[in-house]
């Protein structure tokens, strides 16, 4: 009994020294920059800014490519850290890192439309059905939500509209898949171009 | 030699430790959506792998039998495999960046594959010595290899193939899976044991 937790004991500190000395004898030099902003960022590797981990979330901020106040758990005192490091203005704190923005449809408000068939014309996928002088109206399935007919008409009567999910359009949200290359999309190419 | 041999081929095509000893089956299902990941991932299971059946084999012989302290393996192979591979990604990470960005994201995964454990027990269990341990780790990985590069490039075709939508994403996968499972039984009685 005694030796059996005096050799996990002493094997655990055997390998926490290795491991430790390894720490400090193979560091890599990084970005000296990443190093601040990591120090800064909570570290509760919570992914809640759209990075797998703090780290990858400094080195996104190091390059420019990401927010500084997408930290959630950071809070405000994390914003005005980094915008302090950085010579940024501080931003308020982001409700959630980004989505993929809502699907919208154009809606006519038919009130107010003077039937000019301005927005027919515009419209790519012919959504949009009417006549001069007739007023218009917009078949919501066929609509793409590219917001052309927007600036041709004359009376500002179309609005975008976020699409109402129902029992013929629902799907199932797609999983969340990680990223594990960069590299994917190349593949993904290949394989079109072979099929 | 011939037994190393021996061991080699039973491992890697008898014995295979995905298809025959269903161990390692979440890196098996998880990684091989693109065929370079999976290539990745096969190339740092290679390396952990025979570096810790080689670790864990020392670790049993020196430590753990002549104190007769077997009923810990487990936990102690546990320890070493852990340790092994994060100590080889920090010198990887030092010594060579090119290694790094291959094997990188996948080493920390493979810390938790059954697969390595499981070499590493069977390993005591059929009393390997310290060369046969390498060779059936090493053999072990290349068999995880072949069918986790194969069953990733068979997934690509899929992924354009029109498949009927009720077998759609991991159903064909697992259809495709259990074919090739089959096919490796082929090679039961290529070499005994």
């Amino acid at each position: 009994m005694v030796t059996a937790l005096l050799v996990l004991g002493i094997l655990g500190a055997v390998f926490g020294l290795l491991l430790g000395y390894a720490a400090v004898r193979y560091r890599v030099e990084g970005d000296p920059l990443v190093e601040k902003i990591d120090a800064i960022l909570p570290q509760t590797q919570c992914g809640q800014c759209g990075y797998p981990g703090c780290r990858p979330y400094a080195e996104a901020i190091a390059k420019g490519e990401a927010e500084i106040n997408q930290c959630p758990p950071g809070g405000e005192a994390v914003v005005l850290a980094l915008a302090d490091l950085l010579g940024r203005d501080p931003l308020p704190l982001a409700e959630e890192h980004p989505k993929e923005p809502e699907k919208k449809v154009a809606f006519i408000h038919e009130e107010l439309c003077i039937g000019c068939t301005l927005c027919i014309q515009a419209c790519p996928v012919d959504a949009i059905l009417g006549a001069a002088k007739q007023m218009h109206t917009v078949i919501a399935d066929e609509c793409t939500g590219c917001e052309l007919c927007l600036p041709p008409c004359p009376v500002d009567c179309i609005e975008m509209l976020p699409l109402q999910p129902d029992l013929d359009h629902w799907v199932w949200p797609e999983p969340e898949t990680p990223d594990y290359t960069s590299k994917d999309d190349a593949t993904a190419d290949k394989m079109r171009r072979k099929a | 030699m011939t037994d190393y041999a021996l061991i080699l081929v039973s491992t890697v095509l008898v014995n295979n430790f995905v298809l025959v000893k269903f161990l390692g089956l979440c890196p098996f299902m998880g990684v091989s959506r693109k065929l370079e990941t999976a290539t990745g991932m096969a190339l740092a299971t290679t390396f952990v792998l025979t570096l810790s059946s080689v670790c864990s084999y020392l670790v049993n012989e020196y430590l753990l039998a002549p104190l007769a302290l077997e009923y810990l393996r487990t936990i102690s192979f546990i320890l070493v495999i852990a340790v092994v591979v994060q100590f080889t990604e920090m010198v990887v990470h030092k010594t060579s960046p090119v290694l790094y960005q291959v094997l990188g994201i996948f080493l920390p995964l493979i810390t938790t594959n059954c697969a390595v454990l499981g070499v590493a027990l069977l390993n005591v269990q059929q009393r390997h010595g310290f060369l046969e341990s390498a060779v059936y780790g090493f053999g072990a990985a290349v068999g995880f290899s072949l069918v986790l590069i194969l069953f990733a490039a068979m997934r690509e075709r899929l992924t354009v193939a029109d498949v009927p939508e009720a077998f759609r994403g991991p159903a064909i996968a697992l259809v495709t899976a259990g074919l090739m499972s089959m096919a490796f039984m082929g090679f039961a009685g290529l070499v005994k044991g």
